[in-house]
């Protein structure tokens, strides 16, 4: 009777699975069990206290690049948003620039000129067998060697390039702007109407509009016409040299750009070889059925090939994204204040409440990671095939 | 006669491969027009930079330099190109840290040994291939007892380590220590029990979604935090149990990749034939599934490789490290560029190589199986 009970558990696979399960989670069980016990022994003995209420204890440091306002004296928590805001600032600005220098460098790859073709290949095996840390570094101590504030590269009478950061002249807002914004929008509708209009027209009588240079037009002149009606409502606060430093405008600091460039442009060799390898997918039988019904190069790349093309690239793409913004962490190595460098890093160094803080900060990047695959794989079901291919 | 002919011919091959990729339309002829000037112009400026104008071992008075202010561009600015010398007098820091100098030979040895090592692994045409298999399980003792010490040999602690050295042990350690690790991964994470899935899942999709850094900075913190008194595992062996952790969960979805390739008769013929689960994963599943992923590995290992240089920030020495210590010191300070693109050479050799070698992986893997 027994040997049978222990014949069974070898032999037959639900009862082995549960057991097997079972031993698991007792084993798990046990090493956090035991983890915590010696942890907090640990902690106890260090005299280390614990707990998430240092939230809402003074900072006690500043932190230079801030989208909110931030002193010393505001709390953790204030410090903790500080720094998701730049993280996200990065990550966004980076993914963009990353996105329109990758699909540009991917196309690049695949035009006929030999030399053109070649010097973006050259690129893509430079910047991406290269660390992106050392990347950030080496940009940003290029940055650093622009001319001080006294002998600043001018440009356009208002820019200046220094080695303490772009200064650029900021937009001052005034009464009647809300009327170039509104034309603004409603030349954003208008052109969703004037497109349908086009379409239905085409339809009918067969022949093309040029849809895409009116609209353009609409979109870029309709502001401008109601910013004179308006009577010029923006108005720009130029940077002023004041002794040793600019008064007023805005500057956008060589820590930002550092990161910004490093990123950027190592994950566009990246989003360059999804690009090259979702154009070379798309059949050649494609291409070539397209021309023969005598559609024009740009419309073949835009109708065609472009939309079958951005099946295969969005997945990778989405994981570049990931990438881009998990690497945005670097931003320590050159003091660029985001979560990890402020909270993670001068928080963690203040409180040393490690375990807390390493906790909120991975939570954190776990759900940014979660939301930008949410998003984009709502945008890949977009693009898939429709139906039931 | 027939010469003539086929003369022509070829000089009308490249004649028209000219024409095609350079003047096809008068928009290329332009693009290549600029293109040329781009070449020219960076191309002269980094040469110039790099070679022609650069010191190495003596200025452009012929004195041999032995700081910084010795340097040609410090002494004429802006005529001058790059200073090399800061290589050549870190040489060894890059290389080894600060590996007493008596004792290099031993780096030396287990870095010329490391090639027999992997060699087995890379390439399955080798001759005497199972030797080399067999090599490659004695190495790691090998390379432990030579780096760290033992018998006969002095003890270096891991403090000492730098460059190199470090950069090479955290990648082939990591990756070495990853990876049956990330085989048990991708096995759970397709086993039919929901409770070892889950764990699996949980944990590979938890590493790939934080940063490499706070994996550094939680086992650098934390580790002391859980582990008994007297287990004080120093920094750089905290690193690479995050490195390791890190690198196997990327393995894993590569591994998965390529066991999801395996086609389901493949399991059911195995079974029918009355192969065990372990018969079955080890003796018909795995070697395939393997093949397929070694692609996809290499290119974790690539990604791997340069994510070591993190460990600068948590305060170790690898190559990037030692080139910040370099710069950090008086005596060569402010020579970022010469540093910053002797340390990017090093990575690009070594990841293009890997890249290489996984492109013509893939391209074998095509002929294998057509």
């Amino acid at each position: 009777m027994q040997n049978n009970f222990i014949r069974k558990i070898i032999f037959d696979e639900k009862s082995r699975s549960l057991l097997i399960q079972t031993l698991t989670i007792g084993i798990f069980a046990l090493v956090i069990y035991e983890l915590v016990q010696q942890t907090a022994y640990n902690l106890d003995k260090r005299g280390i206290s614990s707990g998430f209420d240092f939230l809402n204890m003074a900072a006690g440091y500043d932190i230079s690049i801030r989208l909110i306002p931030f002193t010393s004296e505001d709390t953790h928590l204030r410090a903790y948003f500080v720094g998701l805001l730049n993280t996200l600032l990065i990550a966004v600005c980076g993914c963009f620039l990353a996105t329109i220098m990758g699909f540009l460098v991917g196309i690049i790859r695949l035009s006929s000129n030999w030399l053109f073709k070649n010097i973006a290949y050259v690129y893509v095996e430079f910047t991406r067998n290269v660390p992106v840390l050392l990347q950030i570094i080496l940009y940003y101590s290029i940055l650093l060697h622009l001319p001080q504030i006294k002998q600043a590269i001018v440009l356009f009478d208002n820019f200046y390039l220094t080695n303490r950061g772009f200064y650029m002249p900021s937009p001052i807002l005034k009464e009647g702007f809300g009327i170039v914004l509104g034309s603004f929008g409603l030349a954003i509708v208008a052109t969703y109407f004037i497109k349908k209009f086009f379409q239905r027209k085409q339809e009918k009588t067969g022949k093309q509009y040029p849809v895409f240079l009116i609209n353009s037009a609409i979109v870029i002149f309709t502001p401008i016409i109601f910013y004179y009606i308006a009577g010029m409502p923006i108005e720009l606060d130029s940077p002023v040299l004041k002794g040793f430093n600019f008064k007023g405008g805005m500057v956008v600091r060589p820590e930002f750009l550092g990161m910004l460039f490093g990123l950027s442009i190592y994950t566009a060799a990246f989003i360059s070889e999804t690009v090259r390898s979702g154009i070379i997918s798309v059949s050649k039988g494609q291409r070539e059925a397209s021309q023969a019904l005598g559609l024009k190069n740009n419309l073949v790349m835009r109708l065609i090939i472009i939309p079958q093309a951005l099946r295969v690239i969005i997945p990778p793409l989405t994981s570049q994204y990931l990438n881009l913004t998990k690497n945005s962490s670097l931003g320590i190595a050159i003091g660029y204040a985001d979560l990890v460098h402020g909270f993670g890093g001068i928080s963690l160094n203040q409180t040393g409440r490690a375990i807390e803080i390493m906790m909120i900060v991975m939570l954190t990047y776990l759900t940014i990671s979660l939301i930008i695959s949410f998003f984009m794989n709502m945008y890949n079901k977009s693009v898939q095939f429709k139906g039931n291919a | 006669m027939s010469s003539l002919v086929l003369k022509n011919l070829s000089h009308n091959k490249h004649y028209n491969w000219i024409v095609r990729n350079f003047f096809s339309t008068w928009v290329n002829t332009i693009l290549t027009i600029i293109a040329l000037i781009f070449l020219y112009k960076v191309g002269t400026f980094f040469l110039d930079w790099a070679v022609f104008s650069a010191d190495f071992k003596t200025n452009f008075q012929g004195e041999i330099i032995t700081d910084r202010t010795l340097c040609s561009k410090n002494i004429a600015p802006g005529e001058y190109g790059a200073c090399w010398t800061i290589i050549y007098a870190r040489f060894d820091q890059f290389m080894y840290g600060l590996y007493p100098v008596e004792e290099t030979w031993r780096v030396n040895l287990s870095f010329v040994l490391l090639p027999f090592a992997i060699i087995g692994f890379l390439f399955d045409k080798l001759p005497f291939r199972k030797y080399f298999i067999y090599f490659t399980f004695i190495y790691p003792f090998i390379a432990y007892f030579l780096l760290y010490g033992g018998p006969n040999l002095t003890i270096v602690e891991t403090n000492k380590w730098g460059g190199l050295l470090v950069t090479l042990f955290l990648g082939v350690t990591g990756i070495g220590l990853a990876f049956p690790l990330s085989i048990v991964l991708a096995l759970g994470r397709r086993s039919n029990m929901p409770i070892i899935k889950s764990i699996c899942v949980v944990f590979i999709e938890f590493i790939r979604g934080v940063p490499l850094i706070t994996l550094l900075f939680t086992a650098n913190v934390m580790l002391p935090l859980f582990l008994p008194d007297g287990v004080n595992p120093d920094n750089l062996l905290r690193a690479l149990v995050a490195v390791t952790l890190f690198q196997s969960a990327y393995m894993a979805e590569a591994i998965r990749g390529g066991l999801q390739a395996i086609p389901r008769g493949q399991v059911e013929a195995a079974q029918s034939l009355g192969l065990s689960y372990w018969q079955t994963t080890r003796k018909i599943v795995l070697p395939q599934a393997l093949k397929i992923a070694i692609p996809p590995i290499v290119n974790t290992c690539i990604g791997l490789f340069k994510d070591t240089s993190l460990v600068l920030i948590i305060g170790l020495f690898d190559l990037l490290g030692i080139g910040k210590a370099a710069l950090a010191d008086m005596t060569w300070t402010k020579l970022y560029y010469e540093v910053y693109v002797f340390i990017a050479l090093v990575f690009f050799i070594f990841c293009f190589g890997m890249s290489r070698y996984s492109l013509y992986l893939e391209k074998k893997l095509k002929t294998d199986n057509s």
